[in-house]
């Protein structure tokens, strides 16, 4: 199946919710997923661990595509209008592939984090504020909850408190 | 609901001002003790740790053994976790040669797990494990930082590796939480529901296996012969920045005279190791108790109004010192208990006490789990972990009490 192909048919549902407001849409085929920072219809190739069910949902700026992993872990991906994943967020018992959902700015969050761990020795939640990124990731083993975002993406009125 | 919250806050606000002062330092009316004696008790220290440059890490010291030998070590600087559960160890740290365990086909089995700041690496060795007079026999226990085996990509694409001194500024972790293993039923399975947390490693590289509860990391506590149901953290009151701070890890809840619930309230705790804590009405149902945790790491700056500090993101720096009031509920039993506590300006903590490791109102933002109850939650109060599917007089666990 064409990602490309996936996702055309997410937009055109997506117009046809439009209408009614909210939209739920359940697939069990290989989900299309981007990561932070990326074009959406340029999606990179499924990772077999990722598959799962894909349920988007319409909100003012942005559509928020969610993927529920098989081992329970939940990643959503906020897409704004202009098709740029610009947030994502996740929550479960497991850690999600960050490389693959921070896609372009995963060795920016693995020098960060890296660089906290020897600032000030203890383990704490991770709190990336840098001005291209921000990354907040918090809970304990069995329990992890977090988000990322690119501040200069971010559609103009969102809160990102509501990214999670 | 939020009237209820409200009026209850305000009874327990107005209890507290007829004894001490509402909105203070977190304090205690349960009177306290700290065990110094018996074959259940471990002494711990809050102190610089391993590295010199801690803040707020308990640390306690094990004894490991070649499974069935007398070939044994002790090792000092091991933080005590009940955010997690299992013995980590530094390879740097370990003297004595353990017992590799090994898959089914054969080969050498090795874990990677995530924790929030990073995740360890390395091989699952079995060692006859001793901590006070309390013996856990061919405990499996990770042992990380080893070159043994290549880091595989799937697990570096959680995030930083864990695996020297300087990063994880102890010699090794010992997990007494609410989990009787680290993984659990998950790692057991097979397939897509498998989290991918343990490998079996031929010469060709690691791939990603299931793994039975029985051989997983597991709490060295269920494996005792007796106080096997749990744990007590003991901590005296702190109210100021101090270089060291001396407690007791108790073993078993319940099952001696030193380690009675006796007026401990029990606050159950869901299948993820979460609680719920209520502030301003808003309820933080993934909020949880963890003594790995250096500070106490609530809400964001935006609810509390405290700025964080211009050289660390992950700490408060309020002006002056802030106080707060909490709920802390029980995940289902409907048991709740308010926790006041106190905030101070981090950059000044450190500044103003070179020579402080334990800080009492150190604390920073959380963000999206609510409230990470860190080791300051312990100064002065008796905290109880019982492990998952353990009997304690207080009903099964996962609980915590206080």
């Amino acid at each position: 199946m064409s990602v490309h192909r996936c996702f055309q048919r997410h937009e055109s549902a997506l117009r046809l919710a439009i209408g009614t407001g909210i939209l739920v849409l359940t697939l069990t085929t290989l989900p299309a997923f981007a990561g932070l920072g990326e074009d959406v219809s340029s999606v990179q190739s499924d990772r077999a661990h990722m598959q799962g069910a894909l349920r988007i949902t319409q909100a003012q700026a942005y559509a928020v595509h969610e993927i529920q992993s098989p081992n329970g872990t939940v990643v959503r991906e906020y897409v704004s209008a202009s098709g740029k994943v610009f947030a994502v967020a996740w929550q479960g018992s497991w850690l999600p592939d960050m490389r693959q959902i921070l896609a372009g700015y995963f060795e920016s969050y693995q020098r960060a984090a890296q660089a906290q761990q020897t600032m000030r020795l203890g383990r704490r939640p991770l709190m990336i504020q840098q001005p291209g990124l921000v990354v907040q990731s918090g809970g304990h083993m069995r329990s992890f909850v977090g988000r990322a975002y690119v501040p200069d993406m971010l559609p103009q009125g969102v809160d990102v408190e509501k990214i999670q | 609901m939020k009237l209820a919250t409200a009026f209850f806050l305000f009874l327990a606000c107005a209890m507290a001002l007829l004894s001490l002062a509402c909105g203070g330092s977190s304090a205690h009316t349960n009177a306290m003790t700290i065990s110094t004696s018996g074959s259940n008790v471990q002494p711990i220290s809050v102190n610089s740790g391993a590295n010199g440059d801690y803040a707020n890490g308990a640390f306690t010291s094990v004894s490991v053994c070649a499974p069935g030998s007398t070939s044994c070590q002790t090792i000092d600087n091991v933080l005590v976790d009940t955010g997690s559960s299992g013995l980590r160890i530094l390879s740097s740290a370990l003297t004595v040669s353990l017992a590799q365990q090994t898959s089914i086909d054969g080969n050498s089995v090795a874990e990677c797990l995530p924790f929030v700041s990073g995740f360890t690496w390395g091989p699952v060795q079995t060692a006859d494990v001793q901590i006070s007079g309390e013996k856990a026999p061919s405990l499996p226990l990770q042992v990380i930082g080893s070159s043994a085996f290549a880091i595989p990509a799937a697990c570096s694409d959680q995030g930083a590796p864990m695996d020297s001194l300087a990063a994880l500024g102890a010699n090794g972790i010992l997990g007494i939480g609410v989990f009787a293993q680290d993984c659990g039923g998950a790692c057991a399975t097979t397939g897509a529901s498998n989290p991918g947390l343990y490998y079996e490693c031929p010469a060709s590289g690691c791939t990603v296996i299931s793994e039975a509860l029985s051989q997983q990391v597991q709490n060295p506590v269920i494996l005792f012969a007796q106080d096997n149901n749990g744990v007590i953290i003991e901590l005296p009151a702190v109210t100021t920045p101090q270089v060291s701070v001396t407690g007791s890890l108790v073993f078993g809840i319940g099952t001696q005279s030193n380690n009675v619930l006796a007026s401990a309230t029990i606050y159950d705790v869901d299948g993820f190791g979460n609680f719920i804590t209520t502030y301003k009405s808003v309820a933080y149902n993934q909020s949880f108790i963890d003594s790995g945790s250096n500070g106490l790491f609530v809400l964001t700056s935006s609810l509390t109004g405290m700025p964080t500090c211009p050289d660390a993101d992950f700490f408060y720096c309020p002006t002056s010192t802030q106080n707060f009031s909490a709920t802390t509920e029980g995940a289902t039993n409907g048991s709740s208990g308010t926790i006041n506590f106190s905030v101070a300006n981090a950059d000044n903590l450190f500044n103003n006490n070179p020579s402080a490791f334990v800080f009492p109102t150190l604390a920073g933002p959380n963000s999206l789990s609510g409230f990470d109850w860190g080791l300051p939650f312990f100064f002065g109060r008796n905290v109880f972990t019982a492990v998952e599917g353990m009997q304690t007089s207080g009903g099964s666990g996962p609980y915590w009490a206080y």
